[in-house]
């Protein structure tokens, strides 16, 4: 038995240990797949992590450390290498590695903290062939900064995310030719300063409302077609392109990896394929808890720390039984906000939503609606939906029972 | 020299040279991509068809029901996946009803057993997703699925067991008669064998003009497939098929052994023998038919969308004969060429005896292959055994798949040895799962070079051109 187990060693799952242990939890244990702590963030050597947290610009792997030192020196335990098989909705635990073979651990609250993947080619149904040099983002970025090799020399992107941008960049720094990065929507799913700084910076052309709809080449990657899309983003006729190149990346979307929550019937929701949590990071399954990429994708790892304080705090009360006062509030959205997080809120205190918009804004107002009554504005001059948006309510806002509705009305101008 | 050389190592060439193997005969098995399996045993629709599908009389109709009853024991024998799941055709009118009760007749005169037509209500409640609009559907108990890629390696690496040899990358270019045996020829390569077996697939035609037989062609007709993740492979439990129609079979939707969810094919003849491209007309008409079959498809999850060449005869018929002296055709086996290819293999083996070749039992001839996925079928005590025994069977490589570095080494070691990506795929699973191997791609580059013996940038894909990676970074080329 264990007081606290922690599902995944990246930025999220070392925040929660760190803030759990901080509130008094002592009996923790991470179990991390990779070889190494950090998750993701060893392979994203380019920096502009920590710029909320710590006010300074690090790479990935320097961001990691701070976690991994204060981990350390803390004595909080942890398993590498282990890959969690199953989990249980009275908190079993079942996992594997060289040393131990397949083992069980009951908890008495766990976070998950397993992170995301990169949506594949296979979602997509591209037409053609299916050859070699056809790579996610986030593999190449694999590929180039930790196993030293080059996915190829003449590239096109399909997906502006931010990891398609990074590697748009990243390969032409080692010398690849970047044709083009394509884009579906009318809009980047990227951040604005990766659009500035990996694109323009390096006169990579950004293809919006664009997509792939032919790979050709029978065992290496030889062209792709590239056409306009439409309104209703449907290739326009006549506006095939042939673009010569050696490798596709795709940088279409991530995924929370729940199938380990699955697995404990925890709700998710249809959005943002993470778990439904309310303002603690508390799933519909007592005792879990969610934080970071697993939960719902960010766009930046601060945040994702951020977050995870948050779960590591509240499965701290929670081990610890300390309980405010019960509420029930439920958060609706429109198609205008596609998704908050929290969906729910438990308990009356102080409390910071999170959010996406499904398009661009400009001269935008977030409002929180409870009823007919607005009951909190903010303005933003412009909200995209590469940027995570966050607004805080103060608990004297939140009253039991009743529901709180958040829009976007948009200024006429 | 070689008593028998068998041209093809797709599910028929496999499972003929595991039935010859079991003979004091000398086998090559000549393939000419970078491994077994990669043509039309790749792409099918994994199907043990029940035998009520083709005409009373014809090959395809005697060897496909004798076929399906002999597999369940040769994928037992071969450790592969093999479910006999039943399968449904199921009619939308009364003029559907007429075509089954005709299949119906056509199955019992074919020897099938076990066929019913059943009525809405009673499919309902066998299978609750089906369309609405159904009226009646015929049910064949003895339907199934297999895994048709694992089924030829484990049949080709059991004839390897047995002794038999493996040549991969040999294109045959060139076949002369000589006295006593033909002399096949690859762009550098020789053998020479008393007895040929044409089990070419797509390219059957044209080897058989090699030795002079231009009796048939063989034409390619594109099959396109979407394959659905494991969260919709229990939608269905039988194989749906709709009422056949001057059109074709249409399109099928089936759980697969693994569990995922199959749905296609589409049906196009083609010119090109190496054009294996997927098509938006062949996507929109798989989502479009599946959708009237079944309820509730999620083409969201779809995990990847393939297409496959049939090698489709002019016959309508197998061709399965000896037009020369020594030389057997096994050509033009679509569907339901993989459920009948152990008896394909049965009528080859009597057809190398007439060609004089004495078939006499080895004594130590094993049947047996040890399980390609016993690890994953293991329960928690044999895995903790193989973990102690060997460490790499704690590593999970794949996620998606839980399939561990252990399988991989093991799969990378063991006869038909795969020399590239595609290869370890169709034998472990990985990268097959719903990341597609982008998680464990960059891993198992690795782990194929050093198994190899060769640097990470040469390992390929699928052989030729299909190299992985273009080089080193800068700093590694530095360093």
């Amino acid at each position: 038995m264990k007081d606290l187990v922690i599902i995944g060693g990246g930025p999220a799952g070392m925040s929660a240990a760190i803030r759990a242990y901080n509130r008094g939890v002592r009996d923790i244990l991470i179990l991390e797949r990779d070889s190494a702590l950090g998750g993701i963030l060893q392979q994203c050597i380019h920096d502009g992590f920590g710029l909320h947290k710590f006010g300074e610009g690090l790479t990935g792997p320097e961001y990691a450390a701070r976690y991994e030192e204060q981990v350390k020196a803390l004595g909080i335990a942890y398993k590498l290498s282990t890959m969690v098989l199953d989990i249980t909705e009275d908190k079993v635990i079942t996992a594997t590695n060289s040393e131990e073979g397949i083992f069980q651990i009951k908890a008495r609250a766990v976070i998950l903290a397993m992170g995301c993947r990169e949506r594949s080619k296979g979602a997509l149904n591209i037409p053609g062939t299916r050859p070699a040099g056809i790579y996610s983002a986030g593999t190449a970025q694999k590929l180039v900064n930790l196993e030293g090799y080059m996915p190829g020399k003449s590239v096109v992107i399909l997906g502006s995310g931010d990891i398609g941008l990074i590697m748009a960049r990243r390969m032409t720094m080692e010398g690849a030719k970047v044709k083009a990065v394509c884009e579906l929507m009318p809009y980047s799913g990227g951040l604005a300063r990766n659009i500035e700084q990996c694109l323009n910076d390096f006169d990579i052309p950004l293809k919006l409302s664009h997509t792939v709809v032919q790979i050709h080449g029978r065992e290496r990657v030889e062209g792709v077609t590239v056409m306009k899309v439409d309104t209703d983003r449907k290739p326009i006729v006549g506006t095939e392109d042939y673009i010569e190149c050696d490798t596709l990346l795709l940088s279409v979307g991530l995924i929370p990896e729940n199938e380990l929550s699955k697995s404990a019937n925890i709700l998710l929701d249809k959005t943002t394929a993470g778990a439904v949590v309310d303002q603690d990071r508390h799933t519909s399954c007592e005792g879990i808890f969610a934080c970071g990429n697993v939960l719902h994708v960010h766009d930046l790892v601060d945040y994702v720390s951020e977050e995870a304080e948050i779960a590591g705090e509240s499965a701290a009360a929670y081990l610890q039984n300390r309980n405010g006062e019960n509420i029930n509030i439920q958060i609706k959205t429109d198609g205008k906000i596609r998704y908050t997080v929290p969906q729910r809120i438990t308990k009356r205190k102080d409390i910071t939503v999170y959010f996406r918009v499904s398009a661009v804004f400009r001269n935008a107002k977030i409002c929180v609606y409870e009823g007919e009554s607005l009951v909190f504005f903010k303005k933003k001059v412009k909200l995209a939906p590469g940027e995570m948006e966050s607004i805080s309510l103060s608990e004297s806002l939140l009253k039991d029972g009743k529901d709180l509705y958040f829009t976007v009305e948009e200024a006429k101008v | 020299m070689y008593d028998v050389a068998i041209i093809g190592a797709g599910v028929v060439g496999a499972m003929i040279a595991r039935t010859l193997a079991r003979y004091e005969v000398k086998i090559c098995i000549l393939e000419k991509e970078n491994d077994v399996a990669t043509g039309a045993t790749k792409a099918n629709s994994a199907i043990v068809h029940a035998g009520f599908d083709a005409e009373s009389g014809t090959l395809k109709a005697k060897l496909n029901v004798k076929g399906a009853q002999m597999m369940k024991k040769v994928t037992e024998e071969l450790g592969v996946k093999y479910r006999n799941n039943g399968s449904l055709v199921i009619g939308f009118d009364e003029e559907d009803r007429k075509r089954i009760e005709q299949l119906f007749v056509r199955g019992q005169k074919n020897g099938v057993e076990g066929l019913a037509i059943l009525e809405k209500e009673e499919l309902k409640r066998l299978e609750p997703n089906i369309s609405e609009n159904v009226v009646c559907a015929l049910h064949a108990p003895t339907g199934a699925i297999v895994c048709p890629y694992t089924l030829a390696i484990a049949a080709v690496g059991n004839a390897m067991d047995n002794g038999a040899d493996l040549k991969t990358g040999f294109a045959v270019c060139k076949i002369e008669k000589a006295e006593d045996c033909y002399e096949i020829y690859a762009e550098r390569e020789r053998i020479k064998a008393k007895v040929i077996v044409n089990a070419a697939g797509l390219y059957a035609d044209e080897i058989a003009k090699m030795v002079g037989d231009n009796s048939f062609t063989i034409t390619p007709r594109r099959g396109e497939y979407i394959l659905l993740d494991k969260t919709c492979g229990d939608l269905v439990s039988h194989t749906v098929f709709r009422t056949p129609s001057k059109l074709g079979k249409g399109i099928l939707v089936s759980p697969t052994v693994d569990g995922n969810l199959l749905t296609g094919p589409t049906s196009v003849d083609i010119k090109d023998k190496e054009e294996k491209c997927t098509t938006e007309e062949g996507f929109a008409q798989i989502i479009k038919e599946a959708n009237e079959n079944v309820k509730g498809i999620l083409y969201g999850q779809t995990v990847t969308s393939f297409c496959g060449l049939r090698a489709t005869g002019d016959s309508g018929d197998f061709i399965i004969n000896a037009p020369k002296p020594g030389f057997i055709n096994v050509a033009g086996i679509e569907s339901p060429g993989l459920s009948a290819s152990p008896a394909i293999a049965e009528m080859v083996k009597e057809l190398v005896e007439k060609q004089g070749v004495v078939l006499r039992e080895k004594a130590e001839y094993n049947p047996v292959r040890r399980a390609m996925h016993r690890f994953g079928v293991a329960d928690m005590a044999e895995k903790n055994a193989m973990i102690k025994k060997d460490r790499a069977f704690g590593r999970i490589i794949c996620r998606c798949e839980g399939i561990t570095e252990g399988e991989i080494l093991e799969a990378i070691r063991t006869n038909p040895k795969p020399s590239d990506l595609d290869g370890v795929k169709r034998r472990t699973r990985t990268q097959m799962g719903r990341c597609q191997g982008g998680f464990c791609t960059p891993y198992i580059i690795k782990l194929l070079a050093k198994e190899l013996g060769i640097e990470a940038e040469e390992v390929t894909k699928c052989g030729g051109a299909s190299k992985l990676l273009a080089g080193k970074t800068k700093e590694e080329i530095q360093a």
